[in-house]
């Protein structure tokens, strides 16, 4: 059984989810069962992959399809690294599936049915994105995960069409590009497999081929990432996706081709050549215009989601100028904020959706004395917001202060500066929130839906993932030195090992 | 003379290919219909499938089934791309399936796939 979990992570999810119309037809709420049970065994077995790969040292898993020997099957990598970060997503999506439940309590067999069918297929395009060691195969789990999460944000409503409609042919632009990169990478060295490409491509870093193929890669998960001038599709996919499943689509889906970035520029590509260099650059560059623009943009936003959509543009800038640095530190700081941030933007995602399921209202400004009225979200909220300025003890703190650390020892004191300011813009937005919940006296907010003997405010099914998440946070930055040291440390690609 | 058919023979059809895939990419951009913009974006995609095909050709290459004649794979061309691209059509449709299906529901929300209507109808 353990020896197959790596296949299991994703095997199980998918099988739900090509079920669920079926059985969604049977019983109006078995499908969507289903689903969220095989996402949490999903849980359990990025858990146990997790754990096997951390008691041997950090040696890798490899797993092969079929038994077919690497470089011509396809194989499973599970390291530290990508461990703990699939452990995170399966984490959120485990939650935000439960809490999506609420949402659909009036549909029909099959709205659900086609909502869980959708949210299976994500999360296994997620997980198998991050696990993979194939480059083909990452095509294949990247387009998994972005034809569900354009279904997903279809779903929303009226608005969502077009926003849906956009971020498919944009989002197909960067699919398209990723492919010419591996086409020009699989005509240079006739492999398709990660871990051989690294080797074949370590003669062959001067070609210009190379260069093309980089540029590609870059630009195609900038795409997808909404890395800052690609990033236009975001705030309108983000506002207008269905409440119940945006938490995992803010949270993971820009996160899991920010990982696939690093992996291909720190372990296929290795950044000790000129070329990776050059993009590496270009890359910080990006990253600073998406800190400060992202936090102007999110300054001047009433709609609590849309001012969230464009502080993630900033806080990819973050993860984008941690890998700029291209150092041991700016790494950790990189990884670190991914996995912060995702817990950070679907708690408070989590929480908007819970305020808009209730009362009805999205504008940040209506949003007075609710501290009275749901007191679990607001300390989420709360928790969060000191997490995204960056506050101690919250996790956001700790990844700041590795990216503090890389601008310090790579000399790149320009990145501190930058990083200062877009923290207290940030502060300038969260703390605006924050007096609207507490200090502001109660805004006339008429109940959409009153729950029945909830002592939350909130269905048990929305206000557990909230009150789980706001707790991670916390978690997060008392374990950030374990995590760190235990786990990010056992999995650093190469050129920081020696 | 002699150095244009030197191109043309070498990278010709790589080019043909790049500029059918930026010819797409301008399509997306500038078309102002969501149906055309549509088009382009298979257009785009039907030039990646291109380039792999392209990838795999060998002069004299014969089909990648083995004949009984020669166990030689310089004989054969590579079937590799080939396999790849199946993968990349059935995602190309699912896209385009996907596209599909979200221009319906616009036109019956908006009454129109024009990106100028339907923003301004979006607006209100």
């Amino acid at each position: 059984m353990t020896q197959n979990a790596p296949v299991l992570i994703v095997l199980l999810p998918v099988t739900a989810a090509l079920l669920c119309m079926l059985l969604s037809r049977i019983g109006r709420n078995l499908g969507s069962w289903v689903v969220i049970a095989s996402i949490v065994a999903s849980f359990l077995c990025t858990v146990d992959c997790l754990y096997q790969v951390l008691a041997a040292g950090g040696t890798p898993i490899h797993y092969w399809m079929g038994n077919w020997e690497p470089p011509i099957g396809i194989e499973f990598v599970i390291d530290p690294l990508n461990g703990l970060i699939v452990t995170v997503i399966t984490f959120i999506a485990m939650l935000v599936s439960f809490y999506g439940r609420p949402f659909l309590r009036d549909e029909d067999w099959l709205h659900v049915g086609g909502y869980y069918t959708l949210f299976g297929l994500m999360t296994v395009g997620m997980c198998g994105m991050v696990i993979t060691g194939d480059v083909f195969n990452l095509y294949v789990y990247l387009e998994i995960m972005s034809l569900s999460g354009y279904g997903l944000i279809a779903l929303g409503g009226k608005k969502s069409m077009v926003a849906a409609f956009r971020y498919l042919l944009i989002g197909t632009i960067g699919a398209s590009l990723y492919l010419m990169g591996v086409a020009y990478l699989y005509a240079m060295t006739g492999t398709l497999n990660m871990a051989d490409l690294a080797t074949l491509l370590a003669d062959r870093l001067n070609s210009p081929l190379f260069a093309l193929a980089v540029a590609c890669f870059v630009v195609g998960f900038g795409i997808k990432m909404a890395l800052f001038p690609m990033h236009g599709w975001q705030p309108d996919a983000y506002t207008y996706a269905h409440p119940g499943a945006v938490a995992l689509i803010a949270g993971c889906m820009s996160k899991v081709p920010a990982y696939s970035m690093i992996r291909f520029l720190y372990y296929i590509f290795r950044v000790d050549n000129v070329v990776v260099q050059h993009v590496l650059d270009v890359i910080g560059v990006l990253g600073i215009a998406a800190m400060l623009i992202g936090s102007i943009m999110a300054l001047a936003q009433y709609d609590f989601r849309r001012m969230l959509a464009y502080s993630s543009v900033a806080q990819i800038g973050y993860i984008a100028i941690g890998l700029a640095m291209g150092n041991l530190y700016g790494f950790i700081g990189a990884v670190l904020h991914i996995v912060n941030h995702a817990f950070m933007k679907s708690s408070l995602f989590l929480v908007i959706g819970g305020i808009a399921y209730r009362f009805g209202v999205v504008n940040l400004y209506r949003l007075g004395g609710l501290n009275k009225k749901l007191t679990i979200s607001t300390i989420t909220v709360t928790l969060a917001s000191f997490s995204m300025i960056g506050l101690p003890p919250t996790c956001g703190f700790f990844s700041k202060w590795y990216l503090l650390l890389g601008a310090y020892t790579g000399a790149q004191y320009f990145y501190i500066v930058i990083l200062v300011i877009s923290s207290l813009l940030n502060a300038v937005y969260f703390f605006r929130i924050i007096e609207q919940m507490f200090v502001q006296k109660e805004a006339s907010l008429s109940e959409v839906y009153k729950p029945v003997g909830a002592k939350l405010g909130l269905p048990l099914e929305m206000a557990v993932p909230i009150l789980v998440l706001g707790v991670g946070i916390l978690v997060l930055g008392f374990c950030s030195v374990d995590i760190v040291t235990d786990i990010i440390k056992m999995g650093l690609p190469e050129v920081f090992v020696r | 003379m002699l150095a244009l058919n030197e191109f043309l023979k070498t990278r010709g059809i790589y080019s043909l290919v790049l500029i059918l895939f930026f010819l797409g990419v301008y399509g997306m951009v500038f078309s102002k219909n969501y149906m055309k913009k549509l088009m382009a974006m298979n257009v785009m995609q039907v030039a990646v499938i291109y380039f792999y095909l392209c990838l795999a050709q060998k002069d004299g290459g014969t089909v990648p089934i083995l004949n009984g004649l020669t166990e030689n794979p310089d004989a054969y061309v590579n079937p590799l791309p080939h396999g790849l691209m199946l993968t990349a059509i059935v995602v190309s449709l699912g896209t385009t399936g996907v596209a599909l299906a979200l221009l319906m529901r616009i036109k019956e929300i908006y009454g129109s796939v024009e990106e100028v209507e339907v923003l301004r109808r979006a607006s209100k």
